[in-house]
């Protein structure tokens, strides 16, 4: 079997079980229609048929008991209660392991097999599990040429054939059966043409003739018989085999009337060979299609590859475009000559273009959101939970590149929630809550921007515990006073991990800061609350594309650098009595009455001495939900969209900076990364040093 | 050539019939469903139908149903291809007016000698 | 050097020959993508003293190393006439700053030996020696030489 042809199982295979998924989950919530029933059967269904192509019999075989019971509720046999739809569920899961594993050529069977082969061969209870044993040898398909147990010695059959009017309906051939056995040995065939009516009585679609056939063959019987397989009920079929008077010698006898005939002539007296609608039965219109209640749009499948070496080659255009403008600008040409306005057209061309290819690119966060489902159901099973999932706006679209990058990292936040988040059902029923803990899961877009939200009803963060922790393992000093907002935010800390109940499953040797290093390297942001009895939330905003960025173009310590427009709320020029001073040579700014913590950006970067504030501008930034900052940097030179360029590949993670872009001229500048550049702002007030910070991102790529 | 219209709603057995039929030197024509197996149908001379039976918006049985009952070329060789092995479903199948089954997962040579053999090219 | 002509002793490798700190090293030609002239990068932030910056080749953000530096030897006094070596290592694309680009070098495989006599804690970086015309030149082991940024700061 080729690889390629595996690709297309395989792909295809995710795609049935993401509908199977998708069906489940409606069926869970009740929002079921009878089609979604059928839908999920046909997705396992399909991969069981498929698999068998790939010889996976373990795929095969579990498909079986899975369909089996899932057939069993298709026909009402099976009411599918809340424990049902939980093993439903668990052997979609335990089905996509089997598939991963099948992929990845691996042998190891999912944990979780055995017991759910049980339960599901269980519930099929009545049904024919066994019945239907499963070849995964291909089957033979009743005219088998192979004759390993036939004598050596010739027999002879003597065969009487009457088709049916119904065996010529089907499509049959009695020429064709003939030649067919004319495989096995030597034939020879009589037409009895005793049956037909007088020529203007004929039916065309009755059958009248019959045939009386010698097969001199090695064959046995179960093989002569086996060429009429497809046909057994659509005919009257005799066969005997004949005592052997000598070789060569074929009785032709009891023939009365019986007319000789080649095969090959058969077809000619055939009634049914006659092309002309018959006048008994008038012409039936071609059948047309059932319309279809929502037809699916086409779609066009296309190698990743191709698409992204068209976005780079975008990326390029625009890049080149932004040269071009430049030079343009540069030359100082009068604007009669109008090419600054055709320069500009080009530029708008870009971006559509830009905007368009990126499209091919985005998609639902439908396949990530129902990963989570399983994750949800996983992690009430090992905490002994009970946790019901709501998800909203799975169809948000999103760079397909956040879809998989999100995977990892909402994983955590997911487990984490259900770990140190939801509490037991008892706990839960103790303070009047639900017995079974609710947890939101949302994606939209908001204001450019794509927005995911993870929300539990759970105890809230543990906001004593977390600042324990954070002193002993040395991140703030033991006196420090922090807002519950900063006492939070000490989750994203490197290094931070509530130790005091790690858990096989959130505690995983991964903290929520690398949670969030996935999502900075996605050019995103998280944000958390917390209240109290009531519940944690998480929020992430992620760029649309991860290709372009609005970006300011600053200038730090004479480099220029991208802060991402999206961040920005205001750029203020202040005057020096706009600052206060707190001592040992801290200020902050402030704006209307409000206090905001000044960031003097290149000092941060270590690119050079402080900037005096009274020559800086300043940049004010959103840091969390409700927090700012506000960058002190020494220029603004310009406001554009800019190709976002990863440095992780060939570079790795820089603190601060988010990726790099490259400008008019072709140099390189950095992105800031306005979030971890006031962490690490705030580290070297709080810590005079910045040592630890650095250690942890080192780890973090 | 002998044409053989494969209708199919898995992408893998489409591309697995496919490569079968076509490595024998037929020609073929792939359909997602039944609905649009039997819109293809109308719309040229096949030698050959092979469908599927579990299939959305129309399924085998109703492909060959609506075949049957058409006025052209009503009387196509039509091959059920389907992982079920029992005899209700082959019995129903051919009420409806199959020529013949195959079982999932199929032997390639099997397939082509039982294509030309219901075809009468042998 | 045994002259027995076997197929082992036939396979030819091919090696630029470079300056860098004063000292000559190679590196595998099929590891070279191509050798432009210095212009200056983009400095990163907080970045080993060895990692000059990042610079674009068309289009692709890469780092630039020092190659002296990064070998222990002194700080390369950049001029324009100095060049940048573009380099696999492994997935990653990397400029590497050496003095000069001298020559390409076709030796058997048999006469590059390792280096037993070599010590210190960058004998990691030369994978091997190759003894020509009573001249030793250090083989560079690019995976080494070019580290991640995270690797290059531990």
């Amino acid at each position: 079997m080729t690889d390629e042809l595996r690709d297309t199982f395989f792909a295809e295979s995710e795609d049935l079980l993401a509908a199977m998924g998708e069906g489940l989950a409606a069926m869970s919530d009740g929002t079921a229609e009878t089609e979604t029933m059928h839908a999920v059967f046909r997705a396992v269904h399909s991969i069981k048929g498929a698999a068998g192509a790939f010889a996976l019999s373990d795929v095969v075989s579990f498909a079986h008991s899975f369909e089996t019971v899932l057939d069993a509720i298709r026909s009402d046999r099976l009411v599918p209660d809340a424990d049902v739809m939980r093993l439903l569920q668990r052997s979609g899961d335990i089905l996509a392991d089997l598939l991963e594993a099948a992929r990845d050529g691996r042998s190891d069977p999912p944990e979780a097999l055995g017991a759910i082969l049980e339960a599901l061969e269980e519930l099929a209870g009545g049904e024919d599990l066994a019945e239907e044993d499963f070849v995964f040898e291909p089957m033979g398909l009743g005219m088998s040429f192979l004759a390993d147990d036939a004598p050596a010695q010739p027999k002879l059959f003597r065969l009487h054939f009457r088709p049916s009017r119904q065996f010529f309906h089907n499509g049959h051939e009695p020429a064709n059966l003939f030649a067919a056995l004319s495989d096995l040995g030597e034939v020879t065939v009589a037409c009895d043409t005793t049956g037909l009516p007088r020529l203007e009585v004929i039916d065309l679609e009755e059958s009248y003739l019959a045939w009386s056939l010698t097969l001199e063959t090695e064959a046995g019987e179960d093989q002569v018989r086996d060429v009429f397989a497809f046909v057994e009920d659509l005919c009257d079929l005799e066969v005997e085999e004949m005592p052997r008077f000598a070789m060569g010698i074929l009785p032709l006898i009891d023939l009365p009337e019986a007319t000789d005939t080649a095969a090959e002539d058969v077809p000619a007296e055939e009634p049914q060979a006659a092309p002309a609608p018959t006048p008994t039965t008038p012409p039936v219109s071609v059948p047309t299609p059932p319309t279809v209640k929502e037809a699916p749009r086409p779609t066009l499948r296309v190698d990743l590859d191709r698409v992204d070496r068209l976005i780079n080659s975008v990326g390029e255009l625009i890049i080149n475009q932004a040269v071009i403008a430049q030079k343009v600008a540069e030359a100082g040409l009068p604007p009669s000559s109008g090419l600054a306005a055709q320069v500009e057209d080009l530029s708008l061309l870009a971006r559509d273009i830009q905007e368009g290819v990126m499209l091919i690119r985005a998609q639902p966060v439908k396949p990530l959101f129902q990963r989570m489902a399983r994750v949800v159901r996983e992690a009430a099973d090992a905490t002994g939970k009970q946790v019901d999932l709501v998800t909203e706006g799975e169809d948000t679209e999103v760079d397909r590149t956040v879809v998989e990058g999100l995977a990892d990292p909402l994983t955590h936040m997911v487990r984490n929630a259900i770990d140190h988040g939801i509490e037991s059902p008892d706990d839960r029923i103790a303070t009047g809550k639900a017995s079974a803990g609710r947890l939101l899961l949302t994606a939209s877009h908001v204001s450019g921007n794509v927005r995911i939200v993870i929300k539990d009803d759970g105890a809230g963060l543990n906001r004593e515990r977390i600042q324990a922790t954070a002193v002993r393992k040395g991140l703030i000093p033991a006196d420090a006073v922090l807002s519950d907002s900063e006492i939070d935010n000490l989750l994203f800390l490197p290094g931070f991990s509530t130790a005091a109940s790690v858990t096989s499953l959130s505690g995983r040797g991964v903290g929520m800061d690398v949670a969030r290093t996935a999502i900075t390297a996605l050019g995103g942001r998280i944000s958390i609350t917390s209240r109290p009895g009531e519940g944690t939330t998480f929020i992430i905003s992620l760029p649309l594309t991860l290709a372009v960025l609005d970006g300011l173009i600053v200038a730090v310590a004479d480099q220029p650098m991208i802060v991402p427009a999206a961040a920005v709320l205001e750029t203020i020029r202040p005057s020096s009595r706009d600052f206060l001073d707190l001592g040992q040579g801290e200020r902050v700014l402030n704006l209307r009455g409000t206090h905001v913590p000044i960031v003097d950006v290149a000092s941060v970067l270590g690119y050079g001495p402080v900037v005096d504030p009274s020559q800086a501008i300043v940049v004010l930034v959103r840091t969390g939900e409700d927090t700012r900052a506000a960058l002190a940097i020494s220029g603004i030179s310009d406001k554009r969209q800019v190709v976002i360029k990863s440095l992780r590949g060939n570079v790795g993670t820089v603190p601060g900076i988010s990726a790099a872009t490259i400008l008019g001229d072709g140099k390189v500048a950095l992105i800031l990364d306005p979030d971890t550049l006031v962490g690490m702002a705030a580290r070297r007030r709080d810590l005079h040093s910045i040592t630890t910070f650095e250690a942890g991102h080192e780890h973090a790529d | 050539m002998i044409s053989v219209l494969a209708i199919d709603d898995s992408r893998t057995i489409r591309e697995l019939l496919r490569r079968a039929l076509e490595t024998a030197g037929m020609q073929v024509t792939t359909a997602d469903d039944g609905v649009l197996g039997v819109s293809a149908f109308a719309g040229e001379a096949f030698d050959a139908v092979i469908t599927d039976i579990n299939m959305p918006n129309m399924d085998g049985f109703g492909v060959i149903e609506a075949i049957r009952a058409g006025d052209r070329n009503k009387r196509v060789p039509i091959l059920v291809l389907t992982t079920e092995t029992g005899p209700e479903l082959r019995a129903r199948a051919r009420t409806a007016g199959a020529t013949g089954w195959l079982t999932k997962p199929f032997d390639e040579t099997a397939l082509v000698s039982t294509l030309k053999r219901v075809t009468g090219t042998i | 050097m045994n002259m027995q002509t076997d197929a082992r002793t036939e396979e030819q490798a091919e090696f630029i020959s470079l300056m860098a700190g004063g000292q000559g090293y190679c590196i595998e030609v099929t590891k070279v993508r191509e050798i432009r002239r210095w212009s200056p990068v983009t400095t990163l932030p907080h970045a080993p003293d060895c990692l000059l910056g990042v610079m674009n080749l068309r289009g692709a953000v890469i780092p630039v190393l020092d190659l002296a530096l990064r070998l222990g030897l002194d700080r390369t006094a950049l001029t324009a006439r100095h060049v940048v070596l573009i380099v696999s290592a492994g997935e990653r694309t990397v400029g590497l700053l050496v003095d000069s680009v001298s020559d390409i070098l076709r030796v058997p495989r048999t006469a590059i030996q390792g280096t037993p006599t070599l010590s210190g804690a960058d004998m990691r970086l030369i994978q091997g020696m190759i003894a020509l015309n009573g001249e030793a030149l250090r083989v560079l082991n690019m995976q080494a030489v070019a580290p991640t940024m995270a690797e290059v700061a531990a």
